[in-house]
């Protein structure tokens, strides 16, 4: 029996493989890595693209499309940590900018000094609604 | 006494109030089962990045110190914030009984208690919309947001607003930051809590056994810094979904509720009916009575 290596695929959303094979292709940012059993310690960001495990007595590769993400390898351990989405520092950032605008026009009107005295009586209100439909409930049952 | 229609329009009104609440309690049931399975389906990320945190922490710290991990609070205030961000994770919709409130009625609490600390600066993302209009109305500083977030998270849509958070950090603008959001325990109960995100705390990370250290490629902060990201964006997103396990769960309470009450007024609608027509009832057999005792007399 060949040696294997545990293979661990998951994203942030979902866990998308778990399970032994005898040897995983990935792209690595720096190039295509092939690991084996008792690879050495390694940690690597892996670019978009497919992950192939040569799964134990199967012929055919197992194929993982991932959209980049983070690589770690142990001796006996493969795990990739998968994004959900397509990253890039301009992607991020156009994201970022775009969450901030949608912010800063949102809070374009407001008082600048923080008013605790409305909140906490908002805050009170409510918990005073939701007390006494408490209240109501307890009542109804006797 | 109101009389007989008036009561069975208000029965009938009461009736269709039912069906809807009885409608949302089912549809949040089934919804809640979903949130959860997803809550649990982000658990194995969360833990492998987790550990690998906790590893490259003991590892490499010695060559290279990140902004996430170092202990960068200004020194003889005594651990006292200055610069303080609050990622706050609420609900987009109502109906979910006191599931905001609480958490919102935490975070109040802690925002008085940083200023009186001496806070200088409290800066927040909204997570939700009655978070976000919460904090506008409150008038504190939202730096960014996102809402609609719909019934599934995805981490996309969180990457910008955190992006904005996790810079202010990387700059040396905050010196903290704290995530508050409502924990699922289960389904009859659900806790607000408000945590430190970073810099990351050493009980986050765990302990570390063993002692080796990785290749890295390209380049050691390199990998690192995606690392980390990858973890604070990981938190969040598990708390966004917990969150939502949290507001489904809370949402068919409330809703059961609000069913077993309206019940509760059909019933007591229907006796005053009841008694009504009865009265009514007794009214004319007495009259009939009366007017031939009368006509006999």
């Amino acid at each position: 029996m060949a040696m294997t290596i545990h293979v661990d695929v998951v994203s942030a959303e979902e866990s998308i493989f778990s399970g032994l094979a005898e040897f995983v292709v990935l792209p690595g940012e720096v190039g295509e890595l092939g690991i084996l059993p008792g690879h050495m310690p390694l940690m690597t960001r892996i670019k978009p693209g497919a992950v192939r495990l040569k799964l134990q007595g199967q012929a055919q590769e197992e194929l993982i499309f991932v959209a980049g993400g983070l690589l770690e390898v142990q001796p006996g351990l493969v795990t990739v940590l998968a994004d959900t989405a397509i990253r890039g520092k301009d992607l991020d950032q156009a994201k970022a900018l775009e969450a901030k605008k949608m912010a800063e026009e949102a809070m374009a009107h407001q008082a600048s000094k923080l008013d605790y005295a409305r909140a906490q009586a908002e805050l009170a209100e409510a918990m005073a609604q939701l007390a006494a439909i408490e209240r109501l409930r307890k009542v109804k049952h006797h | 006494m109101p009389s007989g229609k008036e009561i069975r329009t208000k029965i009938s009104s009461f009736q269709n109030t039912r069906k809807i609440t009885k409608a949302m309690e089912m549809v949040a049931a089934s919804k809640m089962r979903k949130a959860q399975d997803r809550m649990r389906a982000a658990r194995p990320y969360s833990e492998k990045i987790r550990r690998l945190a906790a590893n490259l922490s003991a590892a490499t710290l010695a060559d290279y110190r990140h902004p996430f991990l170092a202990k960068n609070q200004p020194a003889g205030d005594a651990g006292k914030p200055k610069r303080v961000g609050l990622i706050l994770v609420t609900t987009d919709k109502g109906l979910c009984g006191g599931l905001n409130t609480n958490v919102l009625r935490q975070v109040v609490n802690s925002m008085r208690q940083w200023e009186t600390d001496g806070a200088a600066e409290i800066r927040v993302t909204a997570i939700g919309n009655k978070g976000f209009g919460f904090m506008q109305r409150l008038g504190a500083k939202v730096v960014s947001e996102v809402t609609h977030l719909g019934d599934t998270p995805h981490l996309e849509k969180l990457i910008g607003p955190v992006k904005v958070m996790i810079d202010a950090v990387q700059n040396g603008e905050l010196d903290v930051i704290y995530l508050a959001y409502t924990r699922f325990i289960n389904t009859m109960k659900q806790e607000p809590v408000i945590e430190q995100l970073l810099p990351l705390t050493g009980e986050r990370l765990g302990t570390h056994q063993g002692h080796w250290d990785y290749l890295y490629e390209p380049e050691a902060s390199v990998v690192i810094d995606d690392l980390l990201i990858r973890y604070v964006e990981a938190l969040i997103y598990q708390s966004v979904a917990e969150n939502m396990a949290s507001e489904q769960s809370a949402r068919m309470v409330a809703m059961k509720a609000a069913t077993d009450n309206a019940g509760n007024v059909i019933k007591e609608l229907q006796l005053a009916y009841n008694k009504a027509r009865q009265a009514s009832i007794t009214k004319e057999i007495s009259e009939i009575v009366g007017g031939a005792a009368a006509i006999a007399g």
